[in-house]
């Protein structure tokens, strides 16, 4: 008789930075497995026969195999069953949302703790890092990109790739080929744009990327901030991306120095818009231009992008004072308070007009940044804005909520409670409601049809749009959503528009 | 990297700035600008297109130096580079044939008006050209203007050369005058083109002034260049940067361009000028 595996129900933890230190630092938080800690963490994996994992994976990884890898301390394997399906595993590992994606369907979850799927894609990721040369001809080692010799782990990924998109291409064997001469142009180099890029590349297109910012990355850049995604890393994956042969021309907004027809018109047989859902949403309450406040957008891109936490070394300042209030309950509000924080500010607020149950940030983020000392003002509404004689702002009037009945978003509406208004005095503020569409490319672009809320309609599937040669993804085609599902749109579109130049050649 | 062509002093703080730039070049229209980082460190700054040549892939900027960055850019010279030149951006200004046309510049605008002038004269417009300084010393491009215009008139402010007084004043003076205007252009600082504004809103002839708030990204994704026209936020980025001058919130646009006073100093004196 076999003995039976007692399954530990707990996961390993995650060494972190202590709260008290890294509310002074914009390093990273988390600080990742030790080897022994990751093999520990897999070795809880049992391997399903139905994988819940997978199907709760928006690029479908082979999560239990590459689980088994670092249990059987084959990294170079784990590494190479991870980037068959995902070009950004680094990035994903994290900041994918996985407790409402593969970790939620762990059959695990239903006991105890579900794996920690995502710090073991982290885990491994950065083992590559560390180890270049051991595994698949990455960037570090190869960084001169599409001058890299050919070797046999870059073509069994390559095979890899062929056979995910084995259902479009019937035939296909001497596709390659075919592929060689067609031109595919990418529109962002976000994490939709990354990953179809990628995707098109190891099919052997050969594929722009045209970004509007003076770095690629999109919203891994200007967005999220160092101490949750180290720019190292970003850096890491866009090499990557390059090493397979993909070129990504910087400083070019589409529909300005060249619109999508004229890509059409230039050779390019193929355009996926991935610009991201660029323009940032207001309150629209009084007074709301007063100087010191900001967009969320605006406050992370001078942090992260233009590096302000570092003028005057850098030229580009940020203001921030002594005490700061942030508006939102997402992610991005959580991740504007943790860098108010940083960058200095004594009291920092998270102004949520909801309870803690509705709100959308991942409870981690929530947590560290409780932890940190951001203080939530829940159930609380702002009414408007006051200034000072020169324009700055020096309060905020807010009153307080409750909750109603659920309203069409699921969620309980938040109703103002009547005379319940009271000021806060800060020095910052920062609107951090999320994003709607940027209008350039809409506007620029014939025959490209745009849903109610002006995102470009996009078929879910496939990411065709109304437009021939014209597919779309991500923020773009969904309005604000996560970089995994950014990730998902930009690989079903590669498939697509494989599926799609096959067919026409 | 966007390499430098020509970069020479007009007259004392302004200067012209040749630079290469032959995917940009291609779509400019009048009234757009462009976004520049020096360096790696460099912050993005928008600065107003002047002229071009589609030909040779040349953009034209004159700037004014009054901060650390159009210091540092003011410092460049033929041959260097610029690492980040984006554009062309912002709407075109609206070139129609409208009759009598008043293009007012002042300061850099004097160089940034040309694209607008010159459309206009293709248009079939009557164009006249105000151009204003302090001192004629500071004046420029008198003669190019004059190419496009069928009058330019000069003003300065200590009365050394044509008119005796600025801009907004001659402006007012042809309206007081009875002289039917049908549009007016004005590029320059805030306040010159503010009072542009002022004197022909009791005229009822409508003002395009372009805008120049602080930007990062200059392409509609922050919301730091938000301007209030007509009692609505708009971003000077996408949405302009010419907005109807009887529209803006002057005020608003004023506090906001100090947001960075402070900073602005500290870098400057960082670079001892």
């Amino acid at each position: 008789m076999t003995e039976k595996k007692k399954i530990n129900l707990n996961r390993v933890p995650i060494p972190k930075q202590e709260p008290l230190i890294r509310r002074g630092n914009f390093n990273e938080v988390a600080l990742g497995y030790a080897e022994e800690q990751a093999i520990e963490e897999a070795s809880r994996c049992i391997q399903c026969k139905k994988a819940g994992c997978k199907e709760g994976c928006p690029v479908n990884v082979d999560i239990p195999e590459f689980i088994k890898a670092i249990g059987d301390h084959d990294m170079p394997e784990a590494v190479r069953i991870l980037k068959s399906k995902n070009s950004l595993p680094g990035i994903c590992g994290r900041v994918c949302p996985q407790e409402i994606q593969c970790e939620m369907t762990c059959n695990l979850a239903k006991r105890g703790a579900p794996i920690a799927i995502g710090r073991l894609e982290r885990y491994v990721a950065d083992w590559e890092r560390a180890h270049p040369c051991h595994s698949e001809p990455f960037a570090s080692c190869h960084s001169e990109g599409a001058k890299r010799p050919k070797n046999l782990a870059q073509d069994r990924l390559r095979e890899e790739s062929h056979a995910a998109q084995g259902k479009l291409r019937e035939e296909s064997r001497g596709a390659q080929d075919i592929s060689k001469d067609k031109k595919v142009a990418v529109v962002g180099s976000g994490p939709a744009g990354l990953t179809c890029a990628a995707d098109l590349a190891k099919l052997g297109y050969q594929v722009t990327i045209l970004e509007a910012l003076h770095v690629a990355g999109g919203v891994l850049m200007y967005g999220i901030p160092e101490f949750r995604l180290p720019k190292h890393i970003v850096q890491g994956e866009i090499d990557y991306v390059k090493s397979l042969g993909v070129e990504i021309k910087l400083d070019h907004v589409i529909g300005k120095i060249a619109t999508v027809d004229e890509i059409l018109e230039d050779g390019y047989n193929a355009v996926f818009l991935a610009p991201g859902a660029g323009a940032p949403m207001f309150l629209n309450i009084p007074d709301e231009n007063l100087s010191n406040i900001y967009s969320a957008n605006e406050f992370l891109t001078r942090t992260n992008l233009m590096k302000a936490y570092l003028f005057p070394e850098y030229d580009t300042p940020i203001k921030v004072g002594r005490k700061v209030a942030v508006f939102g309950g997402g992610n991005v509000a959580m991740d504007s308070s943790r860098c108010a924080l940083r960058l200095g500010a004594e009291e920092v607020y998270i102004i949520y007009r909801r309870s803690r149950v509705e709100m959308p940030a991942r409870r981690e983020e929530s947590e560290n940044a409780e932890e940190e000392g951001i203080i939530f003002k829940l159930l609380t509404n702002p009414k408007r804005f006051i200034g000072d004689e020169q324009g700055r702002v020096k309060a905020v009037e807010c009153y307080e909520m409750e909750l109603g009945e659920p309203d069409e978003s699921g969620r309980r509406r938040p109703i103002p409670k009547p005379g319940t208004e009271f000021i806060i005095e800060i020095d910052t503020a920062i609107v951090a409601l999320g994003t709607r569409p940027n209008p350039i490319i809409p506007s620029t672009t014939k025959g490209l049809e745009l849903t109610r809320w002006g995102t470009i309609k996009t078929d879910e599937a496939t990411g065709r749009t109304s437009k021939e040669k014209v597919w779309c993804g991500g923020d773009m085609a969904t309005g604000a959503a996560t970089v995994i599902s950014a990730m998902g749109a930009g690989k079903r579109a590669a498939a697509d528009i494989d599926a799609y130049l096959q067919r026409k050649s | 990297m966007y390499r430098i062509v020509t970069q020479e002093k007009l007259v004392p703080n302004i200067y012209i700035l040749k630079i290469e730039a032959p995917e940009v070049v291609r779509k400019i229209q009048p009234g757009q600008f462009a976004m520049v980082r020096i360096d790696e460190r460099g912050e993005r700054i928008p600065l107003t297109i002047a002229d071009w040549d589609r030909k040779e892939g040349i953009v034209t900027i004159i700037f004014l130096e009054v901060g650390a960055t159009t210091h540092k850019l003011a410092q460049l010279k033929a041959g260097d580079s610029v690492v980040n030149f984006v554009g062309p951006l912002g709407l075109p200004a609206e070139i129609e044939k409208f009759g009598r046309v008043v293009c007012a510049g002042g300061c850099y605008g004097i160089g940034a008006i040309l694209p607008e002038i010159r459309a206009l004269k293709e248009k079939g417009n009557e164009v006249i050209s105000i151009i204003e300084a302090r001192h004629k010393s500071l004046l420029y491009w008198q003669d190019r203007l004059g190419q496009f215009s069928d009058q330019v008139i000069v003003t300065t402010g200590d009365g050394s050369s044509g008119y005796k007084g600025w801009a907004p004043d001659q402006l007012k003076e042809m309206l007081e005058g009875g002289k039917k205007i049908d549009r007016v252009f004005a590029h320059g600082c805030t306040f010159m083109t503010m009072l542009c504004s002022e004197v022909t809103k009791p005229f009822g002839v409508k003002t395009m002034v372009s805008l120049n708030p602080i930007m990062v990204d200059g392409t509609g994704m922050c919301g730091c260049c938000r301007v209030s026209v007509g009692g609505q936020t708009k971003l000077a980025c996408v949405d302009g940067p010419e907005f109807d001058g009887h529209e803006v919130d002057w005020d608003l646009l004023v506090n906001r361009q100090r947001a960075y006073l402070d900073e602005e100093q500290e870098s400057s004196s960082r670079l001892s000028f």
